[in-house]
């Protein structure tokens, strides 16, 4: 019985001491995202002058920034607003977009990986796995030459279409297909469904949860993609929100007001899709590490 | 057309049918450019005009001090990142799992949030909290603990720990969750056995955890190879730009991209890239031998 209570009393400090840190934890990762936040509420120029510290003062502070942000501040405000908000759709456009093919895309690339038997099965497998290991910058300069040539440079083909068979993608749905039976396909032959109607009706609704776990990862990368669109976009009116929040890093600092206003309204769209889909996230996002 | 019509959709053409997108995209998007680097490796390339040269871009590499330099920031980030990155996500991802720990759900939502900050915000806030003014955040730790304020960004040392505590923000959570999903697929009973055995918590995890969470591990290594070798954006943003005082932020990639888009000096910045290349591929193939991936497992 004495013994049982040290156990207990161990435990418990244990219990707060683990909790403690994580509690610690989360402090430090909150607290970048807190100054920004607090400081979107201050002029832009402090931040040039003084940098960024976490600064409570409620009293100084204002929503001007956002007044700005939303072109209620005057002639300026309305046409960086304006641009602000262009960036803002080509983003959302690009993304939407990006999910929806590359989703579709690998879907039926892992189908065909999967479900069936054929000649270059292995080969192709080997190679979606090969494509993993060469880093994408490296094929960077040759694929910004290729786009020049196919004229897709400066549109979103050229951004979307080099990286549409996303491998991480195909591998994750192939995953997740092996768990499937593969005797349903049998069933809906005999029921005289085509091959393709097979891979639509009977296999796309029982692979939803894959489907949601590789939109949320999807989108993230998309939305927060910054280097290949960079060099694809080449006018003002066609940078999405991340090549033109940088745009606005100046060292001259003029327009922080914006800057920073706009890179906390930046996180929004994409933190609404963690917050209602986290829990598919981290089950797509860790499916390859634990078969390796 | 009907023969056509009955070939396509027959059980022997149809897989083809699904992975020729896949197939396309392979020879146009990969092989294509991956070969033609290797070519433009050997070029000289001046707006068109292409002249081979055989290894003279490699013989520059050699000789080139700013991209020693690159190679060397970019082994020694990679090195540093592995150092931090593998060892404390997995001791947090084993305390995340085990018993005490309460809450554990809000702990790794939060933990998550920095991966979904892009590179262009986050490097935007860490490059203002570490600015040189007495009023960022650093400085004002700074001379809470009775110091001067000091220019972060423009000596190495202190510059490297902005860099290195980006990473972690951004990451930590993310190779946490990695480890917590490699745990949660070893069997729970391996651990009442040795609990039976009277085997200590230490015991169990380096008895235990540790050999049982290999390919977890592994895969985790690779990535951070790979991420750490071609990091680029991170200094990019910290810098505001591809230029750090005396290089201090010059990567294998950042010097690609100096070469290769700034200058338009297709040719060697294409060689830069071949050896990120086999740089990636040694330590890879180094890494999964030294870990034993390739002896058959019975």
């Amino acid at each position: 019985m004495g013994k049982n209570k040290t156990m207990e009393s161990n435990h418990r400090v244990a219990s707060v001491l683990a909790t403690g840190l994580f509690v610690l934890l989360c402090g430090f990762i909150a607290f970048p995202l807190l100054a920004g936040l607090l400081a979107s509420f201050r002029p832009g120029r402090e931040l040039v002058q003084n940098g960024l510290a976490i600064n409570w003062d409620f009293r100084t502070m204002t929503l001007d920034n956002y007044k700005y942000l939303f072109g209620l501040g005057g002639d300026n405000s309305k046409v960086d607003s304006a641009k602000y908000f262009m960036w803002y759709k080509n983003s959302l456009i690009l993304t939407i977009l990006t999910v929806v093919l590359t989703l579709l895309v690998c879907y039926f690339v892992a189908y065909g990986l999967t479900m069936y038997k054929f000649k270059l099965q292995g080969f192709l497998f080997f190679m979606v796995i090969a494509t993993m290991c060469v880093p994408f910058e490296i094929l960077m300069l040759p694929l910004y030459q290729e786009v020049t040539t196919l004229h897709i440079i400066n549109t979103r083909a050229g951004v979307i279409l080099p990286g549409l068979c996303a491998a991480s993608t195909i591998f994750f749905f192939r995953q997740y297909m092996q768990s499937l039976p593969h005797e349903l396909l049998d069933a809906a032959r005999i029921d005289g469904c085509t091959e393709y109607g097979i891979s639509v009706k009977i296999m796309m609704p029982i692979t939803k949860p894959a489907f949601a776990s590789m939109a949320i990862l999807c989108a993230m990368g998309s939305w927060n993609n910054m280097l290949w669109p960079m060099l694809v976009f080449r006018d003002t009116n066609k940078f999405t929100l991340q090549i033109g929040l940088n745009t606005l890093l100046t060292p001259y600092g003029n327009n922080y007001d914006l800057l920073i206003a706009g890179s906390m309204f930046g996180i929004i769209p994409i933190l609404v899709i963690y917050l209602i889909f986290q829990r598919y996230l981290i089950e797509g996002m860790t499916s390859g590490a634990v078969k390796g | 057309m009907g023969k056509f019509k009955k070939i396509f959709y027959s059980q022997k053409v149809a897989p083809y049918v699904f992975v020729l997108p896949f197939i396309l995209s392979l020879i146009i998007f990969w092989a294509y450019p991956l070969i033609s680097g290797i070519v433009m490796s050997f070029q000289e390339i001046n707006f068109g005009n292409r002249t081979f040269i055989g290894l003279a871009n490699y013989a520059k590499l050699a000789k080139d001090k700013f991209f020693a330099i690159a190679v060397g920031n970019s082994v020694e980030y990679m090195i540093l990142t592995l150092i931090l990155m593998i060892p404390i996500p997995l001791l947090l991802a084993v305390l995340m799992e085990s018993r005490i720990t309460k809450a554990k759900g809000v702990w790794k939502v939060i933990m998550y949030i920095p991966a979904l900050t892009s590179v262009v915000i986050s490097g935007m806030l860490f490059r203002m909290m570490f600015s040189e003014s007495a009023g960022s955040q650093m400085n004002q730790l700074m001379l809470f603990l009775g110091k001067t304020p000091i220019a972060w960004l423009k000596a190495k040392w202190t510059a490297w720990i902005a860099l290195l505590l980006l990473c972690m923000w951004r990451w930590t959570g993310v190779n946490m969750l990695y480890f917590v999903s490699g745990l949660k697929a070893i069997d729970g009973s391996i651990y009442e056995s040795a609990d039976i055995d009277g085997a200590n918590a230490w015991q169990k995890f380096w008895y235990l955890t540790l050999p049982l969470i290999k390919p977890t591990t592994i895969y985790v290594i690779t990535i951070s190879v790979y991420a750490g070798l071609s990091m680029f954006l991170e200094s990019f943003m910290l810098w505001n730009g591809n230029s750090s005082p005396k290089n201090i932020g010059l990567t294998i990639v950042g010097y690609l991209y100096k070469r290769g888009i700034e200058k338009n000096d297709l040719g060697y910045a294409c060689a830069v890239g071949m050896v990120l290349m086999v740089i990636a591929l040694a330590i890879n193939v180094i890494q999964l031998i030294a870990t034993g991936t390739f002896k058959k497992e019975d």
